[in-house]
């Protein structure tokens, strides 16, 4: 039996194909096919041999099709044709970058979160430097069927050994109870939150929940859930869905299967998927916690992306999925507060302090009263603003920018 | 094969004979001084040439033939049509008839397409090569089956060595998309129609014989006459000198890769927080996906402060044709056409002008126009620590690619470099290049997506952004942050043979390539 794991072929870069032909011949044998063989030659086949004695395997024939991946790469696939060979539950680590240690808070910005196809490597490698809020590792949808058991091993050790400078590092995992075994691969490993797709019950985010803090046991670490609203019976159990577990921080909806179950053809306009949006903003703001909009589809079209977004937000949006790095500057963008509102917050936050400082009960600005929902609104908007560059810090001497 | 060896001013290590020639190791920036008289062709008379100015022969072998082809020749042509050329593989099917050997091949640049000729490297009709060494032919030379030492120069540095006549070229050939029988040609017009025919200009005035090949023969005259027929000795017609699609192909696209786009946002946002982009300015950005993308974003600053640019310096293409057009740019100085826009607007607009080497690169003349520009972007394989800089050969020791106009831009006012931290696991950033090309005090800037690192030297850079909120890092960090993410690469092994030298814009020698041990 011969066991494989990995991608290889034309226009595969930063991954590599291995091959493992277990018990045949004397020994372990290594041959090693890569472009930067004679850079790194010498420490691939190294790793292999430490693995090889890792796992005890001390007769085996290994071949390796590498085109520049990383070592988190290598190891990835060594373990998944190692772990298809042995029956074991054993782990090959490589050390966790220590910037990978953080903990996000429930209420961190989540604007731009980028999905990643979670048997690519390539795409991980730069993923953290286009400013985008949250990576999701994705092990549902765009990994194929015969390439989910490799890309649990890919994405644990990419949480663990790649670097996204400072944003969310986010899985998602497989649909219930598929995804279940998904948490025992990443749960240990610096992640910070799992989304549950095509969710429709609070009892699946009690699932997850429960498995998640069984796999964590005494460590004082929280996971967040981000459930996805994807069919009508999650529509309409939404708020329940939202206030299923005090770790569900953030509840997305997408359309794609969405309007596949309402059987109706997604359009940009949106107007089909209006209340489903609406049910989810409502919701999840009733619940206290982020509504996320879908992904927009067409990478090429900057600009329907730009008025989907400012929809998105005008409709009570936190957030929006991306697919491509070059949307994130767009989503970023129209999600923060555009001049008008940051003018109209400015003059609420100084009516405001005046008014606190003179012992007002009431915030007056243009000569109209303010409600107090309306100033918090204004000081969200402020500390966007600033947080964000658009505003500068010191505004109130600069008298703006 | 040189038996001595001495260290240039750049810390390498030169014979000091290159296929049997003396050689004049690099001395440093601005310090060789040139002595003598230029060269010249022989003096010719009108006694020799027909009346009617019918210099039309009947095919490229007897054209060869009468400028007198005979063995350890030097043969000039020129790369205006790319990796459709078809010239060259024509010269070396005729002379290889003819039995001649040992023929030195002088191009501006080869291409893939030119792999053709191994087969003349092979049995010794061609010795050796003196240009670019591109693919196939830099990866022959790399492994030490070129008969001789190949030569690499820059664009400028191929207009200086034949015009201080360090290469004499016996006979120059030269293919153009539109020509008259007594030699007057250009690029403009015919199914090859290329653009500036700027590379050749240098080789027929100091060519000892120039053939004129075309497919596409007017009557006299031709105009406009980018080469002047007075010149030329005989005009061939045959049935193609270019593939059309590949003339001008499709790799002039600006990026889509989000990496790339992101290190050319970066760059001209450099540009605009460094005050490089004012109302005047000049540029340079090459043909490259990200150097595309860059005179993109330039324009988006440019639309948005209502600046224009004075002059761009190209490589021209459709991109910066609009930019001609939209009124961004007054002037395009050109020097190679890169696709069918370009070519149309070089023949439309009296704004877009031809240039040669003669006026943009070469350093031995009374200035050049490379020197005179605001800003270059530029590419390179590596970059070390001392900001020294690579063009020609990979990490792993194989010539790829050759100067091209990228030595003589150095000396453009702020020389930036855009360019990915790693590429497929190879680091770019490293202690020492591999070849070194370009001496890092001409370098100010590298731009990769994990940071900016200004070269010390330029205080002016620095102080104007550090507040700009950019990603302004050591080139130290860099070469860490890289090693960090890849390994620490081992270095590429090379025996004591030497397969090419690098010349410096001024005819020093400033490097040598050996050969890769296999």
């Amino acid at each position: 039996m011969i066991h494989t794991a990995g991608n290889n072929g034309e226009g595969v870069r930063s991954d590599c194909h291995i091959s493992l032909t277990p018990d045949s011949g004397q020994g372990i044998s290594i041959s090693i096919h890569s472009k930067v063989k004679w850079m790194y030659g010498g420490s691939i086949e190294m790793l292999c041999r430490d693995m090889f004695h890792f796992y005890g395997i001390e007769k085996a024939v290994l071949e390796i099709d590498d085109s520049g991946a990383l070592p988190f790469t290598l190891a990835a696939r060594i373990e998944a044709v190692i772990r298809k060979h042995l029956d074991t539950t054993l782990e090959y680590l490589l050390p966790v970058l220590p910037q990978n240690i953080y903990q996000t808070a429930p209420d961190t910005e989540r604007i731009s979160r980028l999905y990643l196809p979670g048997n690519n490597p390539k795409l991980m490698i730069n993923a953290g430097i286009y400013g985008c809020h949250g990576i999701i590792l994705d092990l549902e949808d765009s990994v194929h069927p015969g390439k989910k058991y490799e890309a649990r091993f890919l994405v644990r050790n990419a949480l663990r050994s790649v670097d996204f400078y400072g944003a969310e590092r986010m899985v998602r995992i497989n649909q219930l109870p598929e995804g279940l075994k998904d948490l025992d691969f990443v749960i240990p490993h610096q992640v910070n939150l799992i989304l549950i797709p095509k969710c429709d019950s609070p009892e699946q985010v009690a699932l997850v929940d429960a498995k998640i803090t069984e796999i964590l046991g005494e460590k004082n670490t929280s996971v967040w859930l981000m459930p996805i609203i994807e069919n009508a019976a999650g529509v309409m159990r939404a708020f329940e869905i939202a206030r299923a577990s005090e770790n569900v921080v953030a509840m997305a909806i997408g359309l794609e299967d969405y309007t596949a179950d309402l059987g109706v053809q997604r359009t940009v306009a949106g107007k089909e998927s209006f209340f489903a949006r609406s049910m989810v903003i409502n919701a999840a703001r009733a619940a206290g916690i982020q509504p996320i909009d879908s992904v927009f589809s067409d990478i090429d079209d900057m600009e329907t992306l730009a008025e989907r977004v400012r929809e998105s937000k005008s409709l009570g949006f936190a957030g929006m999925g991306c697919i491509h790095p070059r949307q994130i500057a767009v989503i970023n963008e129209n999600f923060l507060p555009d001049e008008s509102e940051i003018d109209r917050a400015r003059k609420i936050t100084l009516a405001y302090e005046k008014a606190e400082k003179e012992g007002l009960g009431v915030v007056a600005a243009d000569s109209k009263l303010i409600d107090m929902p309306v100033v918090n609104r204004a000081l969200k908007t402020i500390e966007k603003a600033v947080k964000s560059g658009r505003l500068n810090i010191n505004w109130r001497e600069t008298n703006g920018r | 094969m040189a038996d001595k060896q001495k260290r240039n001013a750049a810390g390498r290590m030169i014979p000091d004979m290159i296929n049997g020639q003396p050689v004049i190791p690099f001395m440093g920036v601005g310090k060789y001084r040139p002595q003598g008289r230029k060269h010249a062709s022989g003096i010719s008379t009108c006694i020799d040439y027909p009346d009617d100015g019918n210099k039309q022969v009947s095919g490229l072998k007897e054209a060869l033939v009468k400028a007198g082809l005979r063995d350890g020749m030097t043969i000039s042509t020129h790369h205006h049509f790319r990796e459709g050329d078809l010239v060259a593989n024509m010269v070396f099917d005729c002379a290889s008839e003819l039995g001649i050997k040992n023929l030195c091949w002088f191009p501006s640049a080869s291409f893939s397409c030119h792999a053709y000729l191994l087969k003349y490297l092979d049995d010794g009709t061609i010795s050796h090569i003196e240009g670019s060494m591109n693919g196939p032919l830099g990866r022959y030379c790399s492994e030490g089956r070129m008969k001789k030492t190949a030569v690499l120069r820059s664009h400028g540095g191929r207009f200086q060595a034949i015009q201080d006549g360090d290469v004499k070229i016996d006979i120059a050939v030269i293919g153009a998309g539109c020509a008259d029988p007594f030699g007057n040609a250009n690029g403009l017009n015919g199914p090859s129609a290329s653009g500036s025919l700027g590379f050749a200009v240098g080789d027929a005035q100091y060519a000892d014989r120039v053939i004129v090949v075309t497919d596409n023969m007017v009557p006299f005259p031709c105009i406009p006459w980018q080469i002047q027929g007075n010149y030329v000795d005989f005009t061939v017609k045959v049935d193609r000198v270019g593939i059309p699609e590949k003339i001008v192909s499709g790799t002039t696209q600006i990026t889509r890769s989000p990496d790339r786009l992101l290190i050319a946002d970066l760059t001209a946002r450099f540009c605009e927080a460094a005050g490089i982009i004012h109302e005047g300015f000049s540029f340079q950005a090459g043909a490259g996906g990200t150097a595309l993308s860059v005179g993109n974003y330039f324009g988006e600053i440019m639309r948005k402060k209502g600046l224009r640019a004075r002059f761009a310096r190209g490589g021209s293409n459709k991109y910066l044709v609009e930019m001609l057009e939209e009124g961004l740019v007054e002037y395009i100085l050109d020097g190679q056409t890169f696709d069918l826009e370009g070519v149309r607007s070089i023949r439309e607009n009296p704004d877009h002008v031809m240039t040669s080497p003669f006026s943009s690169y070469n350093y031995h003349g009374k200035g050049n126009f490379a020197s005179m520009l605001d800003v270059v972007i530029l590419g390179a394989t590596e970059v070390d620590l001392n900001f020294n800089a690579n063009v020609v050969t990979h990490s792993d020791g194989y010539l790829l690619h050759g100067i091209g106009g990228w030595q003589n831009c150095l000396f453009g006012r702020n020389v930036i470099l855009p360019v990915p931290l790693f590429r497929d696991r190879i680091p770019v950033i490293r202690d020492e290049v591999t070849t070194l090309c370009g001496p890092g005090e001409l370098v100010d800037v590298v731009i990769t997506e994990r940071g900016i690192a200004i070269n010390p030297r330029r205080t002016d850079l620095i102080g104007k952004t550090k507040d700009s909120g950019l990603p302004l890092k050591k080139i130290e960090q860099l070469k860490e942050e890289a090693e960090a993410i890849c390994g620490v690469p081992r270095k590429p092994e090379f025996t004591d043979k030497i397969v090419a030298a690098i010349k410096w814009v001024d005819g020093t020698v400033i490097d040598v390539v050996r050969q890769v041990k296999r």
